[in-house]
């Protein structure tokens, strides 16, 4: 409301009366317990009405010095902590450990173990990404999603019951190698899953993604630009999404990575702009395809062997030295930097973890936006507390 | 309560139960006592029943979320299926503490639950559950109605702003926001089988449905081709009204954790609770009787002047208007949620426009029959 006492367009003797009215801004803690933020994450908005005009994430609810106590137990002693920062993707979160120790140790894992050791990450992206979408779903207020959702992950904590003993957290993969072979008549069950799943995507597609209300949710909000993702150090899903090529499972390849034939799914603005809430969803749903197809041309070329490296026993002392290794996690880059000074515990121990610098954009995507869109963004970056609290 | 103080006001006219008392009650008593009669039984039976559909439809929701949902739903209280888990429930929010925050606007706080569940009541005179089974058969029924549920809003608005909770607020400003775009929709789509009744009155509806051995409903008839979008138009605007998915943003559960009745406990939030299952029958009931034959089912003409015609008659009204309830759980538990402007863009530019197209067309049709056969 300008104050125009004088305009011109007024004749004479008329007056423009303006109320003095002063708005101030609402100031509302989002977390951390508030149900659309997926732990204790606790966002403080800024909003003017339905409007949110600022947004700042406070951290460390769940701080458990993952990093520190690196540095204080052995080098196998630590796989178990790895389970707990990104509780939904724990298979993954071991791989990347093992691989930076493996990288240290200058061993590499038998050829069953690397088969065994794709299946179980990429079933556990499935899993991940399952959840991710499941709860989306809920944050935008489909609740029926979620249920069918985890009915189908409920079939992978089996397979992974199965092989390790473990529903959550795993430490089945270790340095060099597995913890043990696959029991007989595990493949199949993974096999007979594949399968199952094929039938069971388009559920999730048709009852949640492809909804008018879905797409007139999702399109063109939160949108995340190509350059503001790398700015950000975007990884995952979120960077895809965001139209960049970039899959360290292609781009870096590790493990048996380089015989499988896949694609890597790019955000195209499918019902949008590129880089919207829409094209990460879409990201993470052709992924599930992706890692199904992935699985399956495991099924087909693994073969009888051992699945631990004969000079990797219990107690590790690597050479001196340090070491790098990212993965592709379902949310992103999970890199391991680890420093050896030559004894049975690390010397420095470093983690790089996805949600936390796709978290980061988080702020910069809300203001601008409606108060439900908070949640409709904070939910399509899909983070993990455990994992950017550590 | 005043809930019932419309009926005592309209004892005179129509053939409500206010007249049956009077036939019951002795000769020469004064009206203030057969008004007063009138109002506390009145009362005593919509409350009944609206306490009894809260639980069922408790149990149901529960049902019907759970079998959509790959899962049961309740099964264990209660031999058969859970029935009694409302019960239970029912008892437990009883004898919960009745917190009332120290920072709230007390008067405010404690007033809004009642004003909620007390419109609710009060709307529910002048809807029929029978062949002239009706507290007061008012000429102005579904205007009534829509004038009393809307009241519900004021209520809403109170609890948000009353709760002081920022939350709570949200979800108030929201029911505001929301309440002025589909009010004007869910009112004009009635006036299309208004205009084919000829008349506001629910009673008078159902009782010209029953042609044709009680398959003349309004969806059926010759203005079939208006009846049924225009159905669909009323039929979004109630799920708006009673604030269900995917219009619940007022409460919201992802984003504002439960909106306007994130505060309230014990028996208040079950007035709330019974208020939403109260809307949600009384909208169901509306739309039966005007476009699904109210009491009318093919074979109740055949029962007339016998004793089943009264129950039979009931029973079918309360089931149809059931089976309404249970599409809008239907709808609850498979859509998401959209957006405050996404609800209001929907009120303004597609409902509303397409209401009063609807209301031309259902006026011309009435004019060309008027023409064509001097009906």
């Amino acid at each position: 409301m300008a104050n125009s006492t004088k305009d011109p367009a007024l004749r004479a003797g008329e007056r423009l009366v303006e109320l003095d009215v002063r708005t101030q801004d609402v100031e509302i803690n989002m977390g951390p317990q508030h149900p659309a933020t997926h732990g204790v994450l606790r966002v403080l908005l800024r909003a003017d009405g339905e409007i949110l005009t600022g947004a700042q994430s406070h951290l460390g609810y769940l701080h458990r010095c993952a990093e520190k106590i690196g540095e204080k137990v052995d080098w196998l002693q630590y796989l178990p902590y790895t389970d707990r920062y990104d509780y939904l993707s724990a298979m993954n979160n071991n791989l990347a450990y093992s691989l930076a120790v493996e990288k240290l140790l200058g061993v590499e894992a038998p050829e069953r173990a690397q088969f065994i050791r794709v299946i179980l990450a990429e079933l556990n992206r499935i899993a991940s990404h399952l959840v991710a979408v499941g709860t989306y779903g809920m944050d935008i207020g489909a609740f029926t999603p979620f249920f069918y959702a985890l009915r189908e992950r409920e079939l992978l904590l089996d397979i992974f019951e199965k092989i390790c003993g473990a529903r959550l957290t795993y430490s089945y993969i270790r340095p060099g190698g597995l913890m043990n072979d696959a029991p007989a008549g595990w493949l199949e069950q993974v096999k007979a899953f594949t399968e199952l799943f094929d039938k069971k995507w388009g559920e999730y597609w048709d009852l949640l993604v492809d909804s008018k209300i879905f797409v007139e949710r999702t399109a063109n909000v939160g949108v995340v630009s190509e350059e503001l993702a790398l700015a950000w150090g975007c990884s995952g899903p979120m960077l895809r999404g965001s139209g960049v090529d970039w899959d360290l499972r292609r781009d870096a390849p590790h493990l048996v990575y380089d015989r499988l034939d896949f694609e890597v799914i790019v955000g195209r603005g499918y019902r949008g702009t590129v880089g919207d809430c829409f094209d990460r969803n879409y990201v993470r749903m052709y992924e599930m395809v992706q890692s199904n197809r992935m699985i399956r041309q495991c099924l087909e070329q693994i073969e009888d062997g051992e699945v631990q490296h004969p000079d990797v026993g219990l107690l590790l002392r690597p050479a001196p030295g340090e070491a790098y290794v990212g993965i592709e996690n379902p949310r992103g880059e999970l890199g391991h930097y680890l420093v050896s000074d030559g004894s049975k515990i690390a010397r420095r121990l470093r983690v790089r973890g996805p949600s936390f610098c796709n978290l980061a954009v988080a702020e910069h995507l809300l203001p601008g936006c409606m108060l439900a869109d908070a949640a409709a963004i904070i939910g399509s970056v899909d983070i993990v507390i455990g994992e950017t609290d550590r | 309560m005043s809930a019932a103080l419309p009926p005592a006001a309209a004892a005179p006219q129509g053939n409500g139960l206010t007249e049956l008392l009077g036939g019951l009650l002795p000769d020469g008593l004064p009206f203030w006592a057969l008004a007063l009669t009138g109002a506390v039984v009145s009362f005593a039976i919509i409350f009944a029943f609206i306490a009894v559909l809260a639980m069922f439809a408790t149990w149901l929701e529960r049902k019907v979320a759970g079998h959509i949902q790959v899962r049961y739903g309740p099964m264990r209280t209660g031999a058969w299926h859970g029935w009694a888990q409302a019960l239970a429930d029912g008892v437990k929010l009883l004898i919960k503490e009745d917190l009332v925050l120290t920072s709230a606007d007390k008067p405010l706080f404690k007033l809004a639950p009642m004003v909620v569940l007390s419109t609710a009541l009060a709307a529910f005179v002048a809807l029929p559950f029978g062949p002239n089974a009706i507290v007061a058969d008012l000429d102005l029924g579904i205007y009534f109605i829509i004038a009393i549920s809307s009241i519900t809003t004021f209520g809403v608005i109170m609890a948000g702003w009353g709760s002081n909770n920022k939350w709570s607020l949200y979800g108030a400003m929201r029911e505001a926001a929301q309440v002025a775009s589909y009010e004007i929709p869910l009112g004009l789509s009635l006036m299309m089988p208004v205009m084919y009744f000829g008349s506001l009155s629910l009673n008078h509806a159902g009782a010209m449905q029953s042609g044709w051995y009680g398959m003349h409903w309004y969806v059926f008839s010759d203005a079939f081709w208006i009846a049924i979008p225009s159905f669909a138009l009323f039929f979004t605007a109630a799920l708006a009204e009673t604030k269900r998915a995917p219009f619940d943003l007022p409460e919201s559960e992802s984003e504002l954790v439960a909106g306007f009745h994130t505060e309230y406990s014990g028996i208040r939030f079950a007035f709330f609770f019974m208020e939403e299952y109260a809307a949600m029958y009384l909208m169901s009931a509306v739309g039966t009787a005007l476009w699904f034959g109210a009491w009318n089912f093919p074979g109740l003409s055949l029962l007339e002047g016998t004793v089943l015609h009264a129950p039979l008659a009931v029973a079918a009204f309360v089931t149809k208007s059931l089976l309404l309830v249970f599409v809008m759980m239907w709808v609850r538990w498979t859509v998401p949620r959209i957006r405050i402007d996404q609800v209001m863009a929907l009120g303004y530019k597609y409902l509303t426009p397409l209401c009063l197209l609807m209301i031309l067309l259902a006026a011309s049709w009435e004019w060309v029959k008027a023409i064509a056969f001097g009906a």
